[in-house]
């Protein structure tokens, strides 16, 4: 599980030693983000929002078992309960935009965790399992959002409920029985709420479990790097900690900074107004958008709008879980042998248009359905696919890479590394 | 796991199935069997209770409805719209031929004999299920004067037919019938 170079964990005190023949969760820790971890030496700070994701989820996760200690999940009562939270719970307002915006700082270390691995081909061999795990939590990540997002019970909690079971209504034949199976009865109502209350609460410590399968297939390789190019030297590594700890540790103060603006300055700025609207059932929203992280697929849901062999609606559900789906498939896609974007030029021309291409899903799919936004949604949702199912498999035939540096070393001290002095040592001199 | 032992002594001959095999195969799709089957009260639970299946049959009086107004019910926890056409609507409706609609149904399907100016439609667009706008008035009424769907586009005519926009389908004609001249039974 780790470089044979690792430091060995030798318990000193009596206990320690005690413990580690028992239960060695020490040991574990030590091996896993301690001086026994030897991680590449050159990671920049696009490799920390994988623990800034880890920090996010916690975050979200005490946030909300004190909240549900107030919430009551009612439909009755649940707008209500959410306002009392707001009003007359002692710190609640806080407890609350922290959840609210917590969601918000989770989905956006979220994307740029995928982005880093896009970019450096770390989805490559060996790490597709790291890859497909990941790809795993962001789904339920959307599952659990979403259903949170419905337990105030306002305007835009309901009726984004009832367009998100309405995706499953497209499907033939079985589409409406299994809609209604979802929200239990004709519309969302109390069965809804609290069935997704019941889910909301589970699905991050589902979450949590498929994050240790991550890390767990991730610590097997370990951590791909800005050159791609594998380790093969001691010198080319250095141990998490103190290294990546420090480093983790700077990357968490700069990102709670960020959190906290959000949170202290501009609790609304992500969410609706028609969310401070009780639910009601007989009047829709004039314009309903989902939370701002599902836009770039809502756009995509709603880019289909002609009838071919099966209904445009269907086409889009298909294209939405599609343009998710796909991603599974990305390291058999991309066969191309270098990892890393950087020795990659052309890839890098076509990977930003692909990242201009998400922006404008993302813009499209926060404006009403209304030129010009369908027309640039449907461009921007052919690029997207056909950068997956045609340019990557092109490109890992045609493209002229750049050579690649012998080692990690080597990229990063120059020739220092070939005559292996001191400088190039502080993982072996450890 | 008891039955993993595995006990010479029991199959002499050791060849075919032995009794041991049978006996644990058997005893493990037994329990099989009955894990899946508790799998059945596990997802039925999610289905639709008692209760709001309960709700499943409205009456409503239509008197006050004068024609070219319209209004919206509940039922089922679904918004009904109840519109009272006018006959200018009608015409329009009829119009139409059917080789231009992408859901074809005539007005007559549409509504019951005899009663032709009373449109009784789900208030749910086909498209994901939005409230569409146009049975209040002074709503936008879209460009086919019937209903408009303000979520993704949704144009309905003055039969609640799909014309423009993602909707699959017309907007849905519950079940009802007329209890008298003014007066429907909805489910």
């Amino acid at each position: 599980m780790s470089f044979p170079w690792a430091e060995q964990y030798t318990p000193k005190h009596p206990f320690m030693r005690w413990m580690d023949e028992r239960l060695p969760l020490p040991r574990l820790v030590y091996n896993s983000v301690g001086k026994g971890y030897p991680v590449p030496r050159n990671l920049n700070y696009a490799w920390n929002f994988g623990v800034l994701a880890g920090l996010a989820l916690v975050i979200q996760i005490v946030t909300g078992i004190v909240l549900a200690m107030h919430y009551n999940a009612n439909a009755d009562t649940a707008f209500a309960s959410t306002e009392h939270i707001m009003r007359n719970v002692n710190s609640g307002w806080f407890l609350r935009y922290l959840h609210a915006n917590g969601a918000s700082f989770f989905f956006i270390v979220t994307y740029l965790h995928i982005f880093r691995g896009l970019y450096y081909g770390s989805y490559k061999a060996p790490r597709e399992m790291v890859w497909m795990l990941g790809l795993v939590i962001f789904l339920l990540m959307m599952a659990t959002a979403f259903m949170g997002y419905v337990l105030p019970w306002g305007q835009m909690s309901f009726w984004g409920a009832q367009v998100i079971t309405g995706l499953f209504g497209a499907i033939p034949l079985v589409g409406e029985p299994i809609q209604t199976w979802l929200v239990g009865g004709f519309a969302p109502d109390q069965a809804t709420l609290t069935r997704f209350f019941s889910l909301h609460y589970l699905l991050p410590f589902v979450i949590a479990g498929v994050i240790i399968l991550h890390i767990w297939a991730l610590h097997i390789p370990g951590s791909n790097n800005p050159t791609g190019v594998d380790v093969k030297s001691p010198q080319d590594t250095v141990p998490f900690h103190p290294y990546y700890t420090a480093k983790d540790g700077f990357g968490a103060g700069v990102a709670l900074i960020g959190l906290a603006l959000l949170t202290f300055f501009a609790p609304n700025l992500l969410g609706h107004a028609d969310n401070y609207i009780p639910a009601n059932p007989l009047s829709t929203p004039a314009h309903i958008v989902p939370e701002w992280y599902f836009w770039p697929f809502y756009a995509i849901l709603r880019a289909f709008t002609v009838d071919f062999i099966l209904p445009a609606k269907l086409w889009g559900v298909i294209a939405m879980f599609g343009s998710i789906l796909i991603l599974f498939l990305l390291p058999w896609l991309d066969k191309s042998p270098v990892r890393s974007g950087s020795y990659r030029p052309t890839f890098r021309i076509f990977f930003i248009v692909w990242l201009v291409a998400l922006a404008l899903l993302f813009v499209a799919g926060g404006k009403p359905a209304e030129e010009p936004w369908v027309m640039i949604s449907q461009v921007a949702t052919i690029y997207y696919f056909a950068f997956f199912l045609i340019i990557l498999p092109i490109l890992s035939m045609v493209e002229k890479t750049l050579p690649l540096p012998n080692s990690i070393s080597e990229s990063v001290l120059g020739n220092k590394a070939n005559d292996g002095t001191a400088a190039a040592a502080p993982a072996a001199a450890e | 796991m008891a039955a993993v032992e595995q006990s010479e002594g029991l199959s002499p001959q050791g060849e075919g199935v032995r009794r041991r095999d049978f006996i644990n195969i058997a005893a493990v799709s037994a329990a099989g069997v009955g894990g899946a089957a508790l799998l059945i009260p596990l997802v039925n639970q999610m289905n639709p209770s008692a209760d709001v299946l309960a709700l499943a049959q409205i009456d409503v009086n239509l008197s006050a409805i004068e024609e070219g107004q319209a209004i919206k019910t509940i039922w089922r926890k679904q918004p009904i719209f109840i519109r009272h056409l006018t006959a200018a609507e009608i015409q329009a409706a009829n119009a139409v031929s059917l080789s231009a609609l992408r859901d074809p149904q005539t007005l007559a399907e549409r509504t019951k004999e005899g009663h032709e100016n009373w449109l009784i439609t789900l208030g749910v667009c086909t498209h994901l299920g939005c409230v569409p706008l146009g049975a209040a008035e002074g709503e936008n009424r879209g460009e086919y004067g019937g209903y408009f769907c303000p979520c993704h586009g949704s144009h309905y005519d003055t039969a609640a037919r799909i014309r423009k926009g993602p909707a699959p389908t017309n907007l849905v004609v519950p079940d009802y019938e007329f209890t008298s001249d003014t007066a429907v039974r909805i489910g």
